[in-house]
């Protein structure tokens, strides 16, 4: 067992429409070796003992790869280390009696269904409005290799599927927009020759449903950017705005 | 004759599979509109089925515990997906991908569907090629390949070490483009609690949400389950917090027939255990075997000194490391397959020689590599007479360049940089081969249910070989399933809707509802995760890298024990309407209990070793897997007769017809 | 609301408000250029030729028309987007460092620029309104040495008075700020993103940002001390 002592003041929401509010919780005890989430456990752990209501938040792989978690903590989403998400963040980052905020990730599109747990639907909602290659299962494609992708191009595509669709972006950009989000997924495929046929509707739909969920605009602030867990360019919302520039001037 | 029918085509195996498509029965396109499937799980194998199927023309539903379909746990694979392409034109062929998949299993999977899955191969890459999913390529623009786990070719396709979530948000792209079409409506935050079934069939199952707690009915003239693997029964492996059993094990409570419930893999590389507190373990991919060298110190004292600090690593010179990999598999050295590597990690830190605190670890060091790299690099740059310094500098860019991000991975979870202090690593529970049993269809022993991906015991027979899970869970769902389900499919164009208004679903849904209410009146003083420990603590001792039959019978005896303890005193807060993630554990744990039992049982009465399954009893003189060919070439599957501990067990015999049955050796 | 097509959507406005931006920073060297001949220090002569015609040309009078279209746009654009921005995050966070991720000015924006637009009412009112639409306000000044109408007199007056320095000094220190931003901000939401140009433009943004405020505020001041005469 570890020796730190810490302070968390935690968002507690009972439901979504509930009024919610920070709440201190002392935890003692804490091993610099814990991940952050193994801390929530043991907090988690305590309350139950307690016969209270334990702290519900998403997490899943906690090796940083399936984006459930989505925890603002100390101020920034996926606290204070870069490149990485809460799960990996390890105790050891901190200090003995630091007090650490945890708060969900905040955004009108994003509503907290219970305590730290939010919804992020709107997000598979604009991948369904274009955020794919109309390409069905067939058994007799072409061959992978018929044609030739420079790898130039097909790093770069993979740097933008590199997201994990997590919110970071969101949560951290002061007016609440999802464009790295959407950028990076049609930077993706508008860097393959297997995604330009449709480039042109991904772009508008997809920045059509962005709108609609209510996101806010994006004024390059580059915050997205600096608190991505997979370090996501703004290279890409560049691209994003070339390419919807192009099909808007060119749509029929 | 066994009461399974495997239903495997004749005829030669490499004509099996598409002599059988010839003549699978098909549903006319006007018809598919009114046939329903649920799909539960969105990983590989879920997701390119219900996409497959919905573009096919049938009504789709989609269902996932997670807050998003993209969230599946097959996104978290790192090192790649095999297919028999031959790209690099060293000698792969699909006959060499069934040889090796079915020799690293072990010879315990079913020859025919072994080669099924190495003959679509190379349609998935195609496949997801199409889809937009980045892979690696070289400079001229083609694809990369690199050699993995125990093959002696490059037929690994990979996408620097994110194969799976590369492969999985292909497929979910597949996914929601259906559901944006209104083809497949997708139930996410759903969790399947209980499977329906009606006059023999598969007719739908009952579904938490998991915000509101609301029961729901869903109706379906098939049920697809695609829920991965149960290797959270152990508490500690690389799967995902979410992962669980309770899918499947609900399915075999109502008549499927769970096999090989024991064969378990053991990944050799993963992040050692750092204290109580460790809810999960992290995996460092495979491919970290390609160029790090696995020792211990030869002398028990110097791996004494280790485990109390005295001494690092770097203080132990050359001569008086054991690189026993290479000295016990001079031909696969660091490289053989994975059941292989972690036993042997085992018996070393068994022996006393382990170099952590817990003397539960072995070093992966990539001196060597880094020595190896940098003098080429300074070939290549033509620096005459480098110093060791320049040359470590060199070798560290490359490895950098090609691990990094593990590399980092490890430094933040440990806390030690890699390049230094060579990085600790020890076995740790990854995938179970063992699963629902399947025919040739892939349809369990309940008729309108199937079964695709890790969820099922197919294919990877004792042992599966690195690279071969994302391949699997994509045949299934893209290649297979979608042409086998038809057959069973054209009989029910006139059946109409499933009314879910109905006994069978009053019945299933008032279980759920009562093993719910337990869980709250039970109103115990121990969390849920405390049972679960305990659970994984006595399956890791008892059934888990080495299994003997004292310590089964033990094992069982005493998860019963947990199991009596967690029913009468497991404390779930909170209530049944809400989104509650206690109540979600209870209920996956709940089944681990009952799950636990049978895997010992399955254990203990497979009397010889194999793959995964490693019997202390059952071993050559070496210390290698005694296999016994005449008594237990069988399926293992297992008939649940209303309690734990009391299935009955069938047997699938397992005829080898391609290829002989041999000694697996990688001396 | 509409947020679609070339007016409505998110990235319509991003492209609008990087338009007139830039629209707006051809104006602001125009401006400064030309407003720079004070420093030929000849009691605004050469000044004065220049302002004339800007006054009276019929390209440049119907230019203006086009620049209070593009101010109006940029201002109407950016209220929009920051009350739209507003909106989407209803409840803010108990407790942020959004320094650790982002420059200041860089969020604010809408402030800067509304410190920019009530400077800009002063200074209209202080010279445009006055010259162009009070008849008779500018014969208070006479003529300078070579007989033209005195606006470079007009300025010497305005810039008499120390409060009126000031509150032009603090005018340029917001341009500077919305400059900083702006400047390159206005390239990315056209597109104009490559690794190998953004670092130029960058420094392109910086330099300006630097160069036309500090301009600018060195006229006043420097007609206040009595530098030029």
């Amino acid at each position: 067992m570890g020796n730190m002592k810490l302070t968390l003041k935690i968002w507690r929401q009972a439901g979504p429409d509930a009024k919610g509010a920070m709440v201190d919780y002392p935890v003692t005890d804490i091993s610099e070796d814990m991940s952050f989430l193994e801390m929530l456990d043991v907090l988690n752990d305590k309350l139950v003992r307690e016969g209270k209501e334990p702290i519900a938040f998403d997490h899943d792989c906690r090796e940083g790869i399936c984006g459930s978690c989505s925890l603002f903590i100390d101020g920034r989403p996926h606290g204070p280390s870069r490149h990485i998400t809460t799960c990996q963040l390890h105790m050891r980052k901190f200090k003995d009696g630091d007090v650490i905020h945890v708060e969900p990730w905040r955004a009108g599109s994003f509503p907290v269904i219970k305590d730290l747990v939010v919804d992020r639907g709107a997000f598979d909602r604009i991948q369904a409005a274009g955020g794919f290659v109309s390409v069905n299962t067939m058994g007799n494609l072409v061959d992978a290799n018929a044609q030739p992708i420079a790898k130039q191009d097909s790093d770069k595509a993979f740097d933008a599927a590199a997201c994990i669709g997590c919110g970071a972006c969101v949560a951290a950009c002061p007016n609440s927009s999802a464009m790295l989000f959407v950028a990076a997924k049609v930077s993706q495929y508008a860097l393959l020759p297997q995604g330009r046929p449709e480039a042109k509707s991904r772009a508008l739909n997809m920045v059509e449903q962005m709108d609609k969920e209510g996101f806010g605009n994006c004024s390059n602030i580059g915050a997205c950017e600096m608190e991505c867990p997979k370090d996501i360019s703004l290279e890409n919302i560049a691209r994003l705005n070339r390419e919807y520039l192009g099909a808007e001037w060119t749509k029929e | 004759m066994s009461i399974l029918d495997a239903k495997v085509p004749a005829g030669p195996i490499e004509k099996k599979w598409s002599e059988h498509k010839d003549h699978i029965r098909l549903v006319n396109p006007a018809n598919k509109r009114r046939i329903d499937v649920i799909v539960v799980g969105t990983g590989l194998a879920g997701a390119s089925a219900a996409a497959s199927l919905a573009e096919l023309g049938y009504n789709v539903k989609s269902f996932c515990f997670q807050d998003s379909s993209r969230r599946a746990h097959s996104i978290a694979a790192q090192g790649g997906i095999n297919a028999a392409k031959n790209y690099p034109n060293d000698g792969d062929s699909v006959y060499r991908l069934f040889y090796d998949t079915l020799k690293g299993g072990d010879y315990r999977s079913r020859e025919s569907n072994t080669w099924r899955l190495a003959e679509v191969s190379a349609n998935i890459i195609d496949q997801c090629v199409a889809q937009g999913v980045p892979f690696a390529r070289d400079y001229g623009g083609l694809l990369d390949n690199r050699s993995f786990g125990g093959a002696l070719v490059s037929r690994t396709f990979y996408a620097r070490g994110q194969t799976g979530q590369q492969l999985l948000l292909g497929a979910y792209s597949a996914l929601m483009r259906q559901v944006g079409k209104g083809k497949v409506k997708m139930y996410d935050r759903h969790e399947m609690q209980d499977l329906v079934v009606v006059d023999g069939k598969a007719r739908g199952i009952i579904a938490r949400n998991l915000i509101t707690g609301e029961l729901e009915r869903h109706g379906a003239h098939a049920v697809l389950l695609c829920t991965g693997g149960y290797g959270n029964v152990f508490f500690l492996s690389t799967n995902a917090m979410g992962s669980n059993v309770t899918a499947a094990w609900k399915a075999h409570k109502r008549g499927a027939y769970m096999a090989n419930p024991c064969y378990t893999q053991i990944h050799p590389t993963c992040i050692p255990v750092s204290g109580d507190h460790q809810s999960k373990l992290t995996l460092m991919s495979e491919s970290l075997r390609n160029d790090g060298r696995i020792w211990v110190p030869k002398k028990l004292e110097d791996a004494k000194a280790i485990q109390e600090g005295r001494k690092k690593g770097s203080d132990i010179p050359e001569d008086e490391r054991d690189y026993y990999l290479e000295r016990r598999y001079p031909s696969f050295g660091n490289l053989v397959p994975r059941d292989v590597a972690s036993r042997a990690a085992k018996e070393r830190c068994d022996a006393g020689f382990g170099v952590n605190r817990t003397g539960e670890a072995v070093y992966l060091d990539f001196t060597s590599a880094i020595e190896r790299y940098g003098k080429l690099e300074a070939n290549v740059h033509h620096i005459d007479n480098p110093s060791p310094e320049k040359i470590r500098e060199l070798g560290m860019k490359v490895v950098s360049e090609k691990y990094g991000n593990l590399f980092d991975m490890y430094e933040n979870i440990v806390g030690e940089n890699a390049y230094v202090h060579a990085m600790k690593i020890y076995p740790a529970v990854h995938y179970t081969m063992g699963g629902l049993w399947v025919d040739y269809n892939l349809q369990s022993t309940i008729p309108g249910m199937y079964v695709l991906g890790e969820a099922n015991f197919s294919d990877h027979g004792a042992n599966r070989l690195g690279a071969s899970a994302l391949m699997q869970g994509l045949a299934d769902g893209y290649f297979i399933l979608p042409y086998t389900i038809a057959d069973q499919l054209s009989s029910e164009i006139r059946t109409g809707p499933i009314k879910t208004d109905t006994a069978p679903f009053d019945e299933a849904e008032n279980a759920v509802r009562e093993r719910t209410d337990r869980f709250f009146n039970t109103k115990g003083t121990e969390p849920v995760d405390h049972f679960h420990r305990r659970l994984g603590k006595v399956m890791w001792e008892k059934c888990g890298m080495a299994r003997n039959a004292a310590g089964l019978k033990e094992g069982i005896a005493e998860i019963r024990k947990i199991r009596e303890e967690f029913w009468a005193n497991v404390r779930v807060p909170g209530k049944p309407n809400e989104l509650n993630q206690e109540l979600e554990k209870a209920g996956r744990v709940a089944d681990f209990l009952e799950l636990g039992e049978l895997m010992c049982m399955d254990a203990l009465e497979r009397n010889e070793s194999c793959g995964g399954h490693f019997r202390e009893e059952f071993q050559t003189g070496e210390g290698e897997a005694l296999r016994d060919d005449d008594n237990y070439a069988y399926v293992a599957a297992w008939e649940w007769k209303g309690d734990p501990g009391s299935e009955v067990m069938h047997k699938e015999e397992l005829k080898f017809e391609a290829l002989k049955l041999s000694q697996r050796s990688y001396k | 609301m509409a947020r679609q097509g070339l007016f409505g959507s998110s990235l319509a406005k991003k492209y609008w408000m990087a338009l007139t931006g830039l629209f707006l920073i051809t104006f602001l060297v125009v401006h400064a250029g030309i407003n720079a001949m004070i420093f030929f220090n000849d009691g605004g002569v050469t000044f004065n030729t220049w302002a004339h015609f800007m006054g009276t040309n019929l390209i440049i009078r119907t230019m203006e028309l086009v620049l209070f279209a593009g101010l109006i746009l940029h201002v109407v654009d950016g209220l929009m987007l920051w009350k739209q921005n507003r909106a989407a995050r209803p409840q803010d966070y108990v407790f942020a460092k959004h320094n650790a991720n982002s420059k200041w000015y860089s969020r604010s924006m809408g402030i800067l620029g509304t410190l920019i637009l009530l400077f800009l009412i002063v200074h209209l009112w202080h010279f445009w309104v006055k010259t162009r639409h009070i008849a008779g306000s500018m014969e208070l000044y006479g003529v300078d040495a070579a007989g033209q109408e005195n606006l470079f007199a007009l300025m010497s007056d305005v810039f008499a008075n120390p409060l009126v320095v000031v509150v032009y000094v603090l005018g340029c220190f917001s341009l500077f700020w919305h400059l900083m931003h702006g400047f390159k901000s206005a390239f990315q939401s056209l597109g104009l993103n490559h690794p190998r140009y953004n670092g130029a433009i960058a420094a392109l943004g910086t330099a300006f940002s630097i160069v036309v405020p500090v301009l600018f505020a060195s006229m006043p001041v420097s007609m206040y001390l009595g530098w030029i005469k």
